[in-house]
């Protein structure tokens, strides 16, 4: 049997790994992955939660996060390809236009 | 002992995995070993009793989200080249030793917490996917119908957002100006600048015979 312990660390692991990339990259794309990354980071955390005190609202709220997921990823991957028509990139060091 | 043997082997991958995702410079990898964290994280969830959680991020996750991000990469046809550097070297360090330190922190609040947390064995009930269907439909349906309803306004608003602009629509006010503009002025020519006087002159005389 697992430790539920290190299903957290894995998670935890995870989550500090996708923040690294969202902080770090500048290709929208990536930094978007990561994001998604950190979503199913916690998504891990809700199911193992779920498993060791033998609840299943974990795995409803997993659900929801889904669903959250799909919805932000249309949107945003709308939104980049919004960005690339009017700037032809999406470093997003340079797409800086609300930057003051 | 199997169940130890499976964790190790898909944990490693799913770090391994989300490392790729995180430090390849090409976006198409990222998104691909993208596919093999998920994949391994849904063998997690069928370990810890979550088989529904797994189809769903195989199917929902892997499925649809990932396609979708594949296909705007290739769309967009972000190669190598497009990808910028990366930032500088402080801001690199600061996200690391952030990141870092909330792994610390949440690491050793959980060691604290459930260190020695014996697990329950497995309990038919949490697995059963009736179970699950009945609490999703009768105490969280209204939470239901509202992510169906997100979804909706999602799928309106990316239609928007990326809807290439339509050529602008003649209307009775545009034909007049754009006829404004390349009225002829009074020297006989057609003036360039909008604001040329001959063209306010034209514009007035268009305005004139207009009313």
């Amino acid at each position: 049997m697992v430790p539920i312990a290190w299903y957290l660390l894995l998670a935890a692991l995870l989550f500090a790994i996708g923040t690294v990339g969202a902080l770090t990259r500048r290709n929208g794309i990536t930094i978007f992955l990561s994001i998604e990354l950190m979503l199913n980071s916690v998504n891990l955390t809700l199911v193992s939660y779920s498993r060791l005190l033998d609840d299943r609202t974990g795995q409803l709220v997993v659900f929801f996060v889904l669903a959250v997921a799909a919805a932000e990823a249309a949107v945003g991957l709308a939104l980049f390809i919004a960005v690339y028509r009017h700037r032809r990139t999406i470093d997003l060091d340079r797409v800086n236009l609300l930057r003051w | 002992m199997i169940e130890v043997a499976i964790f190790a082997i898909f944990a490693a991958l799913a770090l391994a995995s989300a490392l790729v995702v995180v430090l390849h410079r090409n976006p198409v990898y990222s998104t691909m070993s993208l596919v093999v964290t998920l994949i391994s994280l849904a063998v997690l969830f069928v370990l810890l009793g979550a088989p529904f959680i797994a189809a769903l991020q195989v199917l929902i996750y892997t499925g649809a989200i990932v396609v979708l991000f594949l296909f705007v990469v290739m769309l967009l046809n972000i190669g190598r080249e497009e990808i910028g550097e990366q930032r500088g070297l402080v801001q690199k360090g600061a996200a690391v030793v952030g990141a870092g330190a909330l792994l610390v922190i949440v690491g050793l609040s959980y060691m604290e917490g459930y260190g020695g947390a014996e697990l329950a064995p497995l309990d038919e009930e949490l697995v059963s996917l009736t179970g699950l269907a009945a609490e999703l439909f009768g105490r969280y349906l209204l939470t239901f119908e509202l992510v169906g309803l997100l979804l909706l306004v999602a799928v309106i608003a990316a239609t928007v957002l990326a809807a290439r602009e339509r050529p602008a629509v003649p209307t009775v006010g545009r034909d007049l100006a754009t006829a404004a503009t390349l009225e002829p002025g009074e020297d006989g020519l057609v003036s360039e600048r909008p604001d040329d006087e001959g063209d306010l002159a034209g514009s007035a005389g268009v305005a004139g015979g207009a009313g």
